[in-house]
């Protein structure tokens, strides 16, 4: 549940009336909504550590990737699987 | 698996293992604070290959361990008696209450979600403006940011059906009451290496001096905890005692700050229990006052009696790497993930799950 997963952010867009800035992360597959609250200067294409939702740091390309492949080798991205079909262990925590 | 053999082939592997058997002339005792970093530890045998000298102790960092059971059974409560839409992390659901977890409250027919977010919890209250909804927030540093913007979109977007259920707990100041137990054996510290890249790493600077032990923020890859611990061992070998940042390609000494104004707006310090720890002072976050609309705890008034833990749970002694897992009477008989009988056994952080599902209990006792 701690855990934050490396994406890259595939285009940005604001919701509830323009008051929240979003945008959509491609995390290998699968691409998810996070905030961009936290990193306002973040663009398309940037890399970025996503946490519950919420993009928290950007890193580099080579640290995405290789961080990316060592959680799927482990199998530590459930947590990015429609979350409604985790019934059993949740994700894992790296504060 | 792929990745484990290459990464106890991979060079730099060799090249640490190899140096910390090299420097390492007495016993230390290190704790990891991080619940990730305990899983990955004990999953990828890192234990195994580490001097038998250099002990590894487990600490508290597992939000859903140390959340109160009083807590759990309030989320029951809401769920089931109030009717809200309860909403959680996954981990948190199948924690046991002092009754029942909130997965078996979800099969009695309470409306109980398991989100990866709580900013989608704020969607379904936006989607069910007649129903109230309720994000059980729990965790460390790392998740206050997204804990705290829903508060903040909630507010934005004019919605008022929707509060959270706090349960925010603060690294330094468990570790600072993991060092005041007087049965403590620390001699050092891996700090959480994603909770530094949200607050930064000036907090620790207190601790090194006050308890004069090695610091070092730590990510939680095989090759960064291995670099971590031989980064603590070198400074204890030779007397010193220094906050060092092994992680600093994803961690920035100032932390991310517009996080931490994010968690200013919303949250406030104050006392908090940790489950098996009991409490600590200043150690979690709370819900500012101003925004008592959006916290779950005012906005229901729930008092629930609090039920004391199981008494054979050694929990408490487990989080503060006073005991390993497997010197708990009830570890792998009366105590399994199936059938918890304390939280450390729950979540896949913690330290007992991590040790029931990924070593030989055997091998270790004899270690
Ligand atoms: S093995 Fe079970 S009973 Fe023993 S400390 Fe861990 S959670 Fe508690």
């Amino acid at each position: 549940m701690c855990l934050a997963i490396p994406g890259k952010i595939k285009s940005i867009e604001y919701q509830y009336n323009g008051l929240v800035k979003m945008a959509q992360i491609v995390f290998g597959g699968i691409t998810k909504q996070a905030s961009l609250e936290m990193l306002p200067d973040a663009e398309v294409g940037d890399y970025v550590l996503v946490h519950v939702g919420v993009a928290i740091s950007k890193i580099d390309e080579e640290e995405a990737k290789k961080t990316f492949e060592y959680l799927q080798e482990i199998g530590e991205l459930d947590e990015l699987v429609e979350s409604s079909q985790i019934e059993r262990d949740g994700g894992s925590c790296a504060l | 698996m792929k990745y484990m053999s290459e990464y106890r082939s991979s060079e730099v592997v060799k090249q640490y293992v190899d140096e910390l058997h090299k420097i390492t002339t007495q016993p230390w005792t290190i704790m990891e604070v991080c619940g990730g970093q305990t899983h990955s530890l004990v999953k990828n045998g890192i234990l195994d290959i580490i001097p038998k000298n250099v002990r590894m102790v487990h600490g508290p960092g597992c939000p859903v361990c140390v959340t109160p059971l009083n807590l759990i059974d309030k989320a029951v409560y809401l769920a089931e008696e109030k009717g809200v839409i309860l909403c959680s992390y996954g981990d948190m659901i199948r924690v046991p209450g002092s009754k029942r977890s909130l997965l078996e409250s979800k099969a009695r027919g309470a409306d109980v979600r398991i989100l990866y977010s709580p900013l989608e919890a704020v969607k379904i209250a936006q989607e069910n403006p007649n129903r109230e909804v309720v994000f059980f927030a729990v965790g460390f540093e790392t998740t206050a940011p997204a804990n705290a913007l829903s508060v903040v979109h909630a507010r934005r977007a004019g919605i008022k059906n929707y509060s959270i259920l706090a349960s925010h707990v603060l690294v330094p100041p468990a570790m600072e009451a993991v060092m005041n137990d007087e049965d403590t054996l620390i001699q050092g510290f891996l700090a959480a290496g994603h909770v530094c890249t949200i607050m930064g790493i000036s907090e620790y600077e207190p601790l090194v001096r006050k308890y004069n032990l090695p610091i070092v923020v730590t990510g939680f890859e095989p090759v960064d905890l291995l670099q971590g611990i031989l980064m603590t061992v070198r400074q204890l070998e030779k007397g010193e005692a220094k906050l060092e940042n092994q992680y600093s390609r994803v961690v920035r000494p100032e932390g991310n700050p517009d996080a931490i104004k994010v968690i200013n707006e919303v949250f406030e310090v104050e006392d908090r229990e940790w489950r098996g720890i009991g409490n600590i002072p200043k150690s979690g976050w709370e819900v500012k006052d101003e925004l008592a609309m959006y916290d779950a705890n005012k906005k229901f008034d729930v008092n629930i009696v609090k039920v004391p833990e199981c008494a054979d749970c050694i929990a408490g002694l487990v989080l503060k790497g006073i005991k390993k897992p497997y010197e708990c009477s009830q570890f792998g008989t009366k105590c399994s993930p199936e059938k918890p009988l304390g939280a450390p056994m729950v979540s896949s952080e913690g330290a007992c799950a991590a040790y029931y599902h990924y070593s030989n209990a055997g091998d270790l006792v004899e270690a």
